[in-house]
């Protein structure tokens, strides 16, 4: 049998630190699931970590964008009752709305996939509905921001 | 309070609550609207066809109703982003709710003229 590798505390090298010093003479007890140079690497990611950054980010940029499109839509001049084909093709003349419908349409999609995946999440018990609800929810999302980018970007004023 | 539930009630349980019931359902509304909106691509007089029900009064109590539900998923946004970022977030949740709800009622009285006022005049006449 080869021998076991030992330190001059008498612990193995395994959890790293050295245990006892003239600051710390009690023994030191490392958390059981700290990461060393030895554990494997995960397999995980960061994916909801990213998800949840992104949803306050996001909502952040999305309160200016949507509160500023509800403002021209429906408060300010006439509300609602000036929106039509005229109007739209007026907005989208300009870049600048261009870029904001654009921004607004691909976070308040993302945003709200993203919401509903949690939701879905925590509410379908059985693995094959959530499988088939984020499977539904997905393909809906794609299509929805496809679809709106296609009509920002091919807008034709003078269709008729 | 029923045994065995993680449900806590109060503030911080139902603003949670609010928080996905308006989410999903300015969700839905959104898929609606991109849908609509796609109609610029089709033709303008089908477009503004479409557009012609949301003037109707029935669909402006809608609007309404839709600008409630995101106005107060934006406000109450805020005081998540509030609670978890800022170190003393926790501990003012319930005065941030409220202030959310404060905010919320005085914006909810600014629309009712601009977004009801069009259908006032077509239901009673201007």
């Amino acid at each position: 049998m080869s021998t076991t590798e030992t330190t001059a505390s008498g612990v193995g090298p395994v959890e790293g630190a050295p245990v006892y010093t003239v600051d710390n003479p009690a023994p030191l007890i490392e958390a059981p699931r700290k990461r060393t140079k030895k554990s494997p690497k995960s397999t995980r990611g960061n994916f909801e970590l990213a998800a949840w950054l992104f949803m306050r980010l996001s909502g952040i940029v999305l309160v200016i964008l949507v509160i500023g499109h509800l403002l021209i839509q429906l408060v300010l001049d006439g509300g609602v009752s000036k929106i039509g084909f005229a109007f739209v093709a007026g907005r989208w003349a300009s870049p600048w709305w261009q870029v904001w419908d654009l921004l607004m349409l691909w976070l308040a999609m993302l945003h709200g996939a993203n919401g509903l995946r949690t939701v879905i999440n925590d509410y379908a018990e059985r693995a094959s509905s959530r499988m088939w609800l984020k499977a539904l929810l997905y393909t809906a999302t794609v299509w929805t921001i496809l679809l709106g980018t296609l009509v920002i970007f091919t807008f034709d004023p003078n269709i008729r | 309070m029923p045994a065995g539930t993680l449900y806590r009630g109060r503030e911080g349980m139902w603003s949670w609550v609010a928080h996905r019931v308006t989410g999903v359902l300015i969700f839905f509304f959104l898929f609606v609207h991109v849908l609509d909106t796609a109609l610029v691509r089709v033709s303008p007089e089908d477009y503004d066809k479409v557009v012609a029900t949301y003037k109707t009064p029935i669909v402006a109590l809608l609007e309404y109703g839709l600008v409630a539900a995101i106005l107060f998923h934006a406000l109450n946004g805020l005081r998540v982003i509030a609670v978890d970022f800022w170190s003393k977030g926790p501990r003012y949740q319930k005065q941030m709710f409220w202030t959310v709800m404060g905010v919320w009622v005085v914006l909810m009285a600014g629309a009712i003229y601009p977004v009801l006022g069009h259908a006032a005049r077509v239901l009673f006449g201007s």
